[in-house]
């Protein structure tokens, strides 16, 4: 049993979409109730039995836990184990499924596919969080694509289908090219398990590929093709394009998981494979990384100032937010990586509650154009409350889980590269302009638009969802220890590892 | 002449004697009213001969080496038998609905399949052309079923005319080779090559491979294929798609590795630039099809491609991704052509995919079947799809052909785009002029078995690992 804590967790959500799309009959009102009691019923048990996972976990050992094997086919193995890395996201994603299930309860077109579709993408998150083999990994990590696709084309805004359409193609484009890249370390390494493959030295001897030296060798084809993967996941400028279009066209649940755990894989998969693996073509890639992180930071904190759309605006502000993590995982220090991480643990919050607050008011108003809100406090004050209190962790005041993210990530990344660092904070400047004044356009002034007289203050539900939101971000906030002792000891190794392995190659790539 | 000659292509003769016996007993009595029964027989008698066959061991040759039984070939016969005796059964209904059930057509096949089962236990030239022809001459006849429909003709015809030319060109090949070999056996032809490959013989063999590649419709041979697919009956479509391509790939293997297995240099090039034509042809061209026949052709025409990377690599290895390529895609297929059978709008066919709008909102269970199938045609995990584009394209990184496995890699995105429209008409669409999906239980059976079987498969691939490197070992030495 508590062997198999992992499989449970992950396939617990699997059982639950199988019963209801085999089981449960009907489209009344009686068995869209009963589809939603299920899921959040069974993403509660989900979140219930991996605290045992938290509880369990030794946070001293840098090893792999809750370890799982079986022989599966291709002579390939079904492995599943988490570390400190890892943990926290699995937490995260069983965390977050539940509210996300509250939040669609006024949905009501074919409910229980919704559910189904939600209940089977946890499956796959938490999949990808857990796998230690590649091709599970990858299996995961692509499977995830198809309830997503669904999600925003079937229940998504006006322009559903281009936004469905270009968040599959792009993504997809991106993965095909780690999948030749996993291809090549299983010939290079002989296994996909991931803990060898960790252990592994991948060649990083300079060699020539149609004329052009590639410092880095193997290392570095490897590093850019699983770049090209997660970046367009994380996403990262200058291919973020489709998570504005997505965001925007996605209901209010599925831009929250979107935003809350989608964009983290690739954070995850930066610090699970390209750092660890490819130390080599991360210290090559690295500048680079570093410097289009700064410009996501500065560019994108510009493109949401001119946004006229709520959830374009956040979306544009999560990708900045993303070019922190990016920095703070290039940065590789004690303090970039821990802030990387915690920033992502922080924004999986953060993000989440800024697309619901702004699910709340469309749900009412049925439009997301800042121009048409105004003067809400007079009619919502419980609303204004918790939305200034997710401006400002969106901002990162001291206090809220975001400032601690930006802090570290900032931190590490000035004892690496002092102008990225300074090109950087410029960001954090900005992010307070946009987010402010997203907050002044729709929350404060005169009440003077007709259609807003008669708008409600959020009722028990809404208040609910926000509840543990706001509890979690103000714990990391005020006691950031809390995810740095979990995540500490398994990214000093990392970083020592990392470290380790540069060296020898410092003189090399000085010879080229 | 020995009788042992004989127990070896036992099953090959049964199912000749068989078909012969049925077309006497069509002929003799009142003639279509036989055709159901027929069917079935004939399925059922494809699926005992592929347990018969399934269960051999050893490998054994007939007739001074002309016939040749071994794993890999035993490997290919059950999946064309399987592959045959589905779509058979399942094509009964939407004939019989449309009176077009008339008692040549199991007989047909069965000779077809005869003809098949020739081919992949070719050990020699002439055994080789003799299946081929059989197979071919069956086909054309089959295409052009529906005789009072134009397009049915136009596709017999064509499909006969373009076929003509293959079988030309590969009996140009095929004399060339005997020419500067001396001989037509494989083996014979082995031992010549390995001191050195005359020019002669090479012409040969590139002729020989451009008639084969007309036969699995490997671009650029493939232009017959969406007009034959189209105009042909919907059940025909859906056996020209399975098993005929399983035979032809199988003896592009066979012709490859017994034949000029000593110079794998020499047909590696031609199989790789025939599996990148094909695959990016079928991706891009696919994307224009409104009609879903067409397009599968294109797909098809596409997974050829991915499965010709395996033969392309030339090692043990590729032949069994290959062999598990073509598994894959035949029940794939299968279980999509019992979906495009069952289209209909007041009782006639339906092939536009426009017409599919919405179908999801009407039909939720069968859509969700189609979305998976879907989804595995397009390779996108976890079904089965993905893995078997991932055995390919594994044997080519393997082989150190990585440039094939990239191209690979990207035209299965680009090939993404028509799957993923089909699934956006079926969830995304806006009413209209619904189209109706009646199905017999067979083709429900079919459709929902191959979707489970997509997802299901993962676990283990139901054992057809192990075959498969069995069979591709006994090709490759």
């Amino acid at each position: 049993m508590e062997n198999q804590l992992l499989s449970i967790i992950t396939f617990l959500p699997l059982v639950a979409a199988l019963i209801l799309a085999l089981f449960m009959r009907g489209d009344d009102a009686a068995a869209q109730r009963g589809a939603k009691w299920l899921a959040l019923f069974v993403t509660s048990a989900t979140f219930l039995i991996s605290l045992l996972v938290l509880i369990g976990f030794d946070p001293a050992n840098t090893g792999f836990q809750f370890v799982e094997e079986r022989p599966w086919i291709l002579g390939l193995n079904y492995r599943m184990g988490v570390d400190g890395i890892s943990i926290l996201f699995v937490m995260l994603t069983t965390f977050l499924m539940p509210i996300t299930i509250l939040s669609c309860w006024n949905v009501e077109t074919r409910v229980k596919e919704y559910m189904i579709a939600f209940l089977v993408l946890e499956t796959l998150m938490l999949g990808v969080f857990c796998a230690l083999d590649l091709v599970l990994f990858y299996l995961f990590f692509e499977a995830g694509l198809i309830p997503m696709f669904l999600i925003i084309g079937i229940w998504g805004g006006q322009a559903r289908i281009y936004a469905a359409f270009k968040f599959f193609l792009y993504t997809f484009l991106g993965s095909v090219l780690m999948l030749v890249a996993m291809i090549a370390m299983y010939l290079d390494a002989g296994t996909t398990d991931i803990v060898k493959l960790l252990a592994h030295d991948f060649g990083h001897e300079t060699f020539s590929l149609l004329g052009i030296q590639v410092v880095g060798g193997l290392q570095t084809m490897l590093f850019l093709a699983f770049f090209a993967s997660f970046a367009v996941k994380m996403p990262m400028w200058p291919v973020h394009t489709w998570l504005p279009d997505a965001h925007v066209q996605a209901p209010t649940a599925g831009s929250v998981v979107l935003a809350a755990i989608l964009l983290k894989m690739g954070g995850y998969g930066f610090l699970r494979f390209s750092l660890p693996m490819f130390p080599v073509g991360s210290d090559v890639m690295g500048p680079l990384v570093l410097w289009l992180s700064a410009i996501a930071i500065v560019y994108t904190s510009l493109v949401a100032l001119a946004q006229t759309d709520m959830k374009k605006l956040i979306a544009y502000s999560s990708v900045a937010h993303m070019g922190f993590v990016t920095m703070g995982i290039f940065a590789v220090n004690q303090q970039g990586v821990d802030g990387a991480i915690f920033q992502m643990i922080s924004h999986g919050f953060i993000s989440g509650a800024l697309f619901l607050l702004v699910g709340v008011i469309y749900d009412r108003m049925h439009t997301r154009e800042i121009a048409a809100y105004g003067g809400l406090v007079n009619r919502m004050p419980a609303y204004a409350l918790v939305f200034m209190f997710f401006t400002m962790a969106n901002v990162g005041l001291p206090g809220t889980s975001g400032f601690v993210g930006e802090f570290l990530t900032l931190m590490g990344i000035f004892q690496v590269n002092t102008w990225v660092a300074a090109v950087a904070t410029t960001g954090v400047i900005l992010s307070a302009a946009y987010a402010l004044w997203l907050y002044r356009r729709v929350v404060f002034g005169a009440l003077v638009k007709d259609a807003l007289r008669t708008i409600t203050d959020m009722d028990r539900r809404e208040k609910l969802i926000f509840a543990p939101l706001v509890a979690m971000t103000l714990l990391l906030g005020i006691y950031p220890s809390l995810v740095t002792d979990i995540i500490g000891p398994s990214v000093a190794a990392l970083v020592t590892d990392y470290h380790a392995a540069l060296p020898v190659v410092a003189g090399q790539v000085a010879l080229n | 002449m020995t009788s042992a000659d004989f127990t070896t292509v036992l099953p090959e003769i049964l199912l000749a004697l068989f078909a012969m016996a049925a077309l006497m007993a069509g002929v003799f009595t009142t003639k279509d009213k036989l055709a159901p029964m027929l069917v079935w027989a004939t399925a059922g008698l494809f699926v005992a001969l592929a347990i018969w066959i399934g269960t051999g061991t050893g490998a054994r040759s007939a007739f001074g080496g002309m016939f040749i039984d071994d794993p890999f070939a035993r490997f290919a016969k059950v999946t064309i038998l399987v592959s045959a005796a589905a779509v058979l059964v399942m094509s009964l209904d939407y004939m019989a609905r449309r009176d077009l059930l008339r008692f040549e057509y199991p007989v047909l096949i069965s000779l077809a399949v005869v003809g098949m089962m020739v081919m992949v236990s070719a050990g020699d030239l002439m055994s080789l052309y003799m299946g081929l022809e059989l197979q071919s001459l069956a086909l054309y006849v089959i295409a052009s079923m529906r005789r009072d429909s134009a397009k049915s003709s136009e596709a017999g015809l064509k499909y006969f005319v373009l076929g003509a030319l293959s079988s030309g060109l590969l009996l140009y090949g095929a004399s060339l080779v005997y020419g500067f070999a001396g001989t037509t056996l494989f083996s014979g032809i082995l031992s010549t090559v390995q001191d050195g490959v005359p020019l002669g013989l090479l012409f040969g063999l590139v002729f020989m491979l451009a008639g084969l590649a007309f036969k699995v419709s490997a671009a650029p041979f493939h232009m017959w294929t969406p007009d034959v697919y189209e105009g042909s009956p919907t059940p025909v479509t859906a056996f020209f798609a399975t098993a005929p391509k399983v035979a032809a790939m199988a003896l592009i293997a066979r012709l490859a590795q017994d034949a000029f297995g000593a110079v794998p240099g020499q047909w590696g090039q031609v199989l790789a630039a025939l599996a990148v034509a094909s695959m990016f042809l079928g991706a891009v061209a696919a994307i224009g099809q409104r009609d879903i026949k067409r397009l599968m052709a294109y797909s098809s025409i596409a997974h050829m491609g991915y499965a010709l990377i395996g033969l392309a690599v030339g090692t043990a290895y590729g032949v069994q991704a290959t062999m598990i390529y073509m598994a894959i895609y035949v029940t794939m297929n299968v279980g999509t052509f019992a979906f495009i059978l069952s289209l209909e709008r007041d009782g006639r066919p339906v092939t536009d995919i426009n017409a599919l709008n919405m179908f999801a909102k009407r039909e939720p269970l069968k859509a969700l079947a189609m979305l998976v199938l879907l989804f595995s045609l397009a390779g996108v995990p976890p079904m089965l799809g993905f893995f078997a584009k991932f055995y390919v394209l594994k044997a080519a990184v393997d082989a150190g052909m990585v440039w094939l496995a990239v191209a690979g890699a990207v035209a299965s995105v680009i090939g993404a785009f028509y799957y993923l429209r089909i699934v956006y008409y079926m969830y995304f669409g806006t009413e209209q002029d619904p189209v109706e999906s009646r199905m017999a239980p067979v083709q429900w059976a079919m459709l929902m078995g191959v979707a489970v079987i997509m997802l299901v498969g993962i676990v283990n691939l139901f054992g057809i690992e192990p075959a498969a490197a069995v069979a591709a070992e006994a090709l490759v030495r």
